[in-house]
């Protein structure tokens, strides 16, 4: 087992690197450069310009200014805005609770629902309930996560006002907890929307696939009850390929929550992706990219350890 | 001897056939047929230049008037021929950037898994590298920082969603090209493309086709993300993205504006999601996900 | 014997067995361990051993489509074993190579007429306008319509594939066909029409063919010589009537009295081999036959034997067999 978790570190780094390399690159390569947006401004000078350049060692070979970002971003130095001079990792740190609170209760809802619309339609195939579901799951999919959201707002938020349309808490009431639910209601429904259609449609199948094993009909011809025969030996074969989906889903949960965010004013790290986008910000977009890219690889890690200790074959390979 | 060929259903035959048992992937068709018309005729459907302003007429709404069907927006412009324009524009942008993640991801993934070893290494670790960023993110900042063009937009969308079918047809070629026609084709001396190209690139035709299919739903839908947060097809050219953006300012008063070009995309990806699933079922039994 | 057309020296195939932690080298499988055969002009060579004695492997390394490690390949005096693609060009012209499986070794998104062509395109071989004519020439050689080259090979029969598969490899005319296995995944009552036709076109052409094969009864009917593999080395070679009647190698006489009458008038003495194959990971030390040979010595698990000639066309590798 430790051989096995010391290899799949030992891949993340090259993934590390790849990941770092891109990030950098495409915001270097990007027509005009990091300081396009000054030069691009009639009103800064020439010399203001060279000064900015000094500061953040725009001037220096690209490889020392590459080596130099990625050695920060290990010792935790992931450069300073150029708006404010703040921290980087400070600005995106701050922003974490929010999309972690949005992203975690979207999550759970999700898997809560689609894990049991799944297994119900896996359990009933074919049934009208199954068929329902499973049409449901591709309307499901084909929705603008935004246009959902603009919807949800008219509804609920202008037609029955009976939630707010946007931001995280009502003026003057930050801390307030009964505040803080009432805001996330229609964000996590409409980020959670997607994500159960997928969970309903993987779960469907991981259990079709699992209920057609031979052990399944051992447990069943040894006379264990459905419920039994469910919960302990579909369960733990099914969880593997939904283990490695939670891993693989992240970025979609990202750019999911990156969208939500800007449609119900959630003050995440999505919609500081966008506004650091809108200012040109490129210390802060280089700084979101690797964190969550570093998130991602940290979360198929967990996942590949998760499976790895559920099912002793992997270890092996 | 004569040749007495096997009395075989076409292969072309059995396909429909299973296609056909897919209600909803014919509705989707027929939706992805009728929404491809009507951008091919949008000059003779609309009834007047999608950028025809008249102040006069402003916020008319749906059904109220034959000679404005759907109504008019903040600007009095046509609110039915700007979203046959805006289909247009969307489709377009759809189609070019599918082709674009298609021949990627078709390139990379028969390179990969065909000449194999170091290539095949790089070029998935490549892959792995691109999938750890969401592809909205990736997306925006792209399209942040090239000029808009209706090429440009398709391109960066394009770019950026190739991964998915390179593993797929690698996955494809890696069973492929241990089968015996291929050491047929290298004892006849055939060069590598030509093997890669002519003889494995075929076989593979029906994953790359599902994948192009559902390809466009999701170019659709990050071209609509793009143009909401103001980074893809800018005004006064109507996209359904942008269409949106307009309509979020005056949502309250006059929701109609918003729902209209929200329904066209939701219509087109569902059209496009429910075609590319029929099409598995049908070509693919063993891709096959939904009863 | 007439001109000899290929000689097959020392010749090794090895894969490299890889762990999954980072790929390193923790093994090889010596498919091929050092084979020598020879084919002349116009004969056919069996090359017979049970599966996995890595008799294709032999086949596929003459035909250059797996890289040998070691050893020499003269094609008409020349040594091929070290071409690169270009050089190995003209080779291609003149071996083919027939499949086991009719199924697999034709393109199934291709028409017959497309994979006919192939040959003629990749050789740049007449114009682009000539190319009907030629195909519907060979498909008439291989006994098929020329209607035949608009369908797609799962619309043919098992024999009629097997048929287009000749039709392909002879497209090139070459001088020398390997046949794997041609007929073994075929019915008994169609073998017979494609070892038949296979036969016809080596007297019109003069084709030498290398007949890979398990199946004794078939190398009956087919071989002039015959060679017999195991465990990637060639045990005994020896014509037709030598090898059925005057066998001298263990393994040989082991291997023909397992089958049920491959040729009518042979003696029957049921000889029962003890042990499975080694694997080829791990061969054995010496003779590789020499820990399930009824007669070993001491010195058969340490030396390994070469081939010997004890008649005229008859070699054998054991150490106990005298001339």
């Amino acid at each position: 087992m430790i051989g096995f978790i010391a290899w799949r570190l030992l891949q993340a780094i090259p993934l590390l690197i790849g990941v770092s390399l891109i990030a950098f690159g495409l915001m270097h390569l990007a027509p005009g450069g990091p300081l396009a947006v000054y030069t691009l401004n009639p009103s800064i000078q020439a010399q203001d310009i060279e000064r900015v350049k000094i500061i953040f060692g725009l001037d220096q070979p690209i490889y020392v200014q590459y080596l130099k970002w990625a050695s920060g971003i290990f010792s935790g130095n992931w450069g300073y805005t150029f708006f404010g001079g703040r921290p980087v990792l400070g600005v995106i740190l701050e922003r974490l609770p929010a999309t972690m609170l949005l992203m975690g209760s979207a999550l759970s809802v999700a898997i809560v629902l689609g894990l049991s619309i799944g297994v119900l339609g896996a359990v009933k195939r074919y049934s009208v309930f199954d068929v329902l579901a499973t049409s449901g799951a591709l309307f499901a999919l084909s929705f603008p996560t935004f246009w959902f959201g603009l919807m949800a707002i008219f509804v609920f938020a202008i037609q029955l006002r009976w939630l707010p349309s946007g931001g995280m808490w009502e003026l003057g009431e930050e801390g307030n907890i009964i505040s803080l639910l009432q805001h996330l209601v229609l964000p996590t429904l409409v980020l959670a929307l997607v994500i159960t259609a997928t969970w309903s449609r993987y779960s469907r199948s991981a259990f079709l696939e699992v209920m057609q094993q031979d052990y399944m009909r051992t447990a069943r011809a040894k006379g264990l009850p459905p419920a039994a025969r469910l919960m302990r030996h579909a369960f733990p074969n099914a969880a593997k390929p939904l283990i490695a989906l939670l891993g693989v889903e992240l970025p979609f949960l990202f750019s999911g929550a990156l969208v939500t965010e800007t449609i119900f004013g959630w003050p995440g790290m999505g919609r500081l992706f966008v506004d650091a986008l809108n200012m040109k910000e490129y210390p802060i977009l280089m700084g979101m990219m690797m964190f969550t890219a570093i998130f991602v690889i940290i979360g198929n890690l967990l996942a590949d350890l998760a499976i790895a200790v559920i099912d002793p074959r992997v270890r092996l390979r | 001897m004569n040749v007495t060929a096997v009395a075989s259903e076409s292969q072309a035959g059995r396909i429909w056939t299973r296609f056909r048992q897919h209600r909803l992937a014919l509705a989707g068709g027929l939706v992805v047929a009728l929404l491809l018309a009507s951008a091919l005729f949008a000059p003779l459907l609309a009834p007047q230049d999608p950028t025809l302003l008249d102040t006069a007429l402003r916020f008319r709404p749906p059904f109220a008037d034959w000679a404005l069907p759907l109504g008019t927006d903040e600007l009095g412009r046509d609110t039915l021929s700007r979203l046959l324009y805006g289909g247009r524009v969307s489709l377009t942008v759809g189609l070019v950037a599918m082709v674009t993640t298609v021949v990627t991801g078709a390139v990379i993934g028969i390179a990969a898994g065909f000449l194999g070893g170091l290539v095949d290494n790089l070029l998935m670790r490549f892959v792995d590298t691109m999938l750890c960023f969401p592809q909205v993110f990736l997306l925006l900042v792209v399209a942040a920082f090239v000029p808009p063009t209706l090429l440009s937009i398709s391109l960066v969308i394009g770019l950026t969603s190739w991964m998915e079918v390179s593993r797929i047809v690698r996955a494809e070629i890696l069973h492929l090209k241990e089968q015996d026609f291929v050491a047929a084709a290298r004892a006849l001396g055939a060069s590598r493309a030509r093997i890669m190209f002519r003889e494995l690139l075929p076989n593979a035709a029906a994953p790359i086709l599902v994948a192009a299919t559902l390809k466009v739903a999701s170019a659709v839908l990050m071209e609509s993300y793009i143009s909401y947060l103001g980074y893809g097809v800018q005004p006064p050219l109507a996209s359904w993205g942008n269409m949106l953006t307009n309509a979020q300012g005056y949502f309250d008063t006059v929701p109609w504006l918003a729902i209209l070009p929200g329904a066209a995309i939701t219509l087109t990806v569902m059209g496009f999601n429910f075609l590319g699933d029929g099409l598995r079922d049908a070509l693919d039994p063993r891709l096959r996900m939904d009863p | 014997m007439a001109e000899t057309l290929l000689k097959v020296s020392g010749l090794e195939v090895h894969f490299p067995i890889r762990s999954a932690f980072l790929r390193r080298r923790i093994g090889t499988v010596r498919a091929v361990d050092g084979v020598d055969i020879e084919v002349a002009r116009g004969e056919t060579l069996a090359l017979v051993g049970e599966s996995g004695c890595g008799k294709t492997t032999t086949g596929k390394a003459i035909l250059r489509l797996i890289d040998p490690t070691r050893g020499s390949i003269r094609f008409d005096g020349e040594e091929i074993a070290r071409h690169g693609a270009a050089r190995l060009a003209p080779f291609r012209r003149r071996m083919q190579i027939v499949f086991q499986d009719p199924f697999a070794s034709l393109n199934p998104r291709m028409t017959v007429g497309g994979i006919l062509a192939a040959p003629f395109e990749i050789h740049r071989i007449g114009t682009p306008a000539d190319r009907p004519e030629r195909i519907a020439a060979l498909l008439r050689t291989v006994g098929l319509r020329p209607e035949a080259a608009r369908r797609y090979p799962h619309e043919f029969s098992g024999g009629q594939r097997q048929r287009i598969g000749i039709a392909r490899a002879l497209a090139l005319e070459p001088e020398l066909i390997i046949g794997d296995e041609p007929v073994s995944a075929l019915d008994v009552s169609i073998q017979a029409q494609v070892i038949n036709l296979m036969k016809r076109l080596q007297a019109e052409r003069g084709l030498a063919y290398i007949m890979i094969s398990h199946n004794l009864a078939v190398v009956s009917h087919v071989a002039d010589r015959v060679a017999v593999m195991y465990l990637g080395r060639v045990v005994e070679t020896a014509p037709r009537e030598t090898l059925f009647f005057g066998a001298r190698h263990p393994y040989t006489q082991a291997l023909l009295s397992a089958v049920p009458e491959p040729v009518p008038g042979l003696r029957r003495t049921r000889q029962v081999l003890q042990g499975d194959v080694p694997s080829p990971a791990r061969p054995p030390t010496g003779c590789h036959f020499h820990l399930r040979c009824p007669i070993a010595q001491a010195r058969c698990a340490q030396e390994a034997p070469a081939q010997r000639i004890i008649a005229p066309g008859h070699a054998v590798a054991c150490h106990l067999v005298a001339p």
